[in-house]
């Protein structure tokens, strides 16, 4: 919610706040206090992942319903379309049946894509509206909440263990955990061990930190575009008509050129994270 | 107390500018060598440049990726720095 009078200095630290809510205090939060606190949940990331996964699923399961043999109509095709590229990109990296994983992929990559588009509302259209519903803050983001992009890397490294112990057994994956890479000398246990930690860990640090850092990124570029708009106002209010002009038009062009690259990024990161998920799932599933 | 809020944002100043610059250098070279290979293997093998363009842009994506997360701490630190909110505390 953007109150009238907001100076630009506040508009970034303002629009940068969760709405929190304290489950241990069982109120709304107002200060953040501290980087990790464990009390609170982000209300409007919750809010907005669900609500994006529900569109997902409402979409392809009303398409699913009404799908005919016959000439398919424009959405039933858009829908097999997405279907069948993220089939074909799931058979390329991952042989073995995918009964179970093609439905993964195309789980996290519509709703990777659907919660990133997030960041094409306006600025300020969702802080408005959850305003005038009495919210304080609202971030429409939910994968610039490092919450977000954590639990779904964390759910995949899940999978991944999961599906290395159905492929090896408990036995065969323990066996690898301690002798993989170097060999089964007892003296290389150490190591090994200690080698694969790290590998497993990393990928679901990277899968997350990759995807909040895009849209992070993304969300804030915007937010300094939108303070083109302070600049115009305060020409305007001091008399200088043409610099406003040149801020207002300077903002609409950053706005449009960013929005436009941006919309790769948001295809691309959907796209990127459920690649990487099937290729860890299989790497894992494939052994050394 | 001024002058150490001063220090802080100085160093902060400096580091977010390290941060972005050295990553961006990083990120356009890489940039660079993956957009020379593309072009040189889809000169050699033309009927290969569907497939080439799909992966490009995967490891555009993935290049791309560590800059961005650079910038998007180094923001962070901009607008909301946490060493400047202990001092206040």
């Amino acid at each position: 919610m953007l109150m009238a009078g907001t100076s630009s200095s506040e508009f970034i630290p303002h629009h940068l706040q969760h709405l929190r809510y304290d489950v241990v205090a069982g109120e709304w939060a107002h200060a953040t206090d501290g980087i990790v606190n464990f009390h609170l949940i982000n209300v409007d990331t919750m809010v907005m992942g669900l609500l994006m996964g529900l569109l997902f699923f409402t979409l392809f399961y009303s398409a699913a319903r009404k799908a005919t043999a016959g000439v398919p109509g424009k959405f039933q095709a858009f829908i097999e379309i997405v279907v069948e590229f993220i089939d074909n990109r799931v058979k390329e990296v991952f042989h073995g049946d995918r009964r179970f994983l093609a439905p993964l992929a195309l789980t996290i990559f519509c709703w990777v894509v659907l919660m990133n588009a997030m960041d094409l509302l306006p600025i300020d259209v969702p802080g408005m509206v959850a305003g005038a519903a009495g919210a304080e803050h609202f971030r429409v983001l939910p994968t610039a909440d490092i919450n977000t992009t954590f639990a779904m890397s964390l759910t995949v490294l899940v999978l991944v263990l999961f599906f290395a112990v159905k492929a090896k057994g408990l036995g065969g994956f323990g066996h690898e955990l301690v002798t993989a890479p170097f060999g089964a000398h007892p003296a290389l246990w150490i190591p090994n061990f200690a080698l694969n930690v790290v590998e497993l860990l990393a990928k679901p640090v990277s899968l997350a930190m990759r995807l909040f850092g895009n849209m992070y990124a993304g969300e804030l570029v915007f937010m300094l575009i939108a303070l083109l708009g302070f600049a115009a106002t305060g020409s305007f209010a001091s008399g200088g008509v043409g610099s406003g002009i040149a801020f207002l038009f300077g903002q609409v062009a950053m706005a449009l050129a960013w929005g436009g690259f941006h919309i790769i990024i948001i295809l691309l990161q959907g796209f990127i994270f459920m690649v990487l998920t099937v290729v860890y799932i299989s790497m894992g599933q494939e052994g050394h | 107390m001024q002058q150490y809020i001063a220090l802080i944002q100085a160093y902060t100043a400096l580091g977010i500018g390290i941060i972005i610059g050295l990553g961006a250098i990083g990120a356009c070279i890489g940039i660079g060598i993956m957009g020379s290979k593309f072009l040189e293997s889809a000169a050699r093998q033309p009927e290969l440049m569907p497939r080439l363009q799909g992966s490009m842009f995967l490891l555009a994506g993935l290049i791309d990726a560590a800059f961005l997360i650079g910038v998007a701490i180094a923001m962070f630190f901009a607008f909301a720095n946490p060493l400047l909110a202990r001092l206040a505390g």
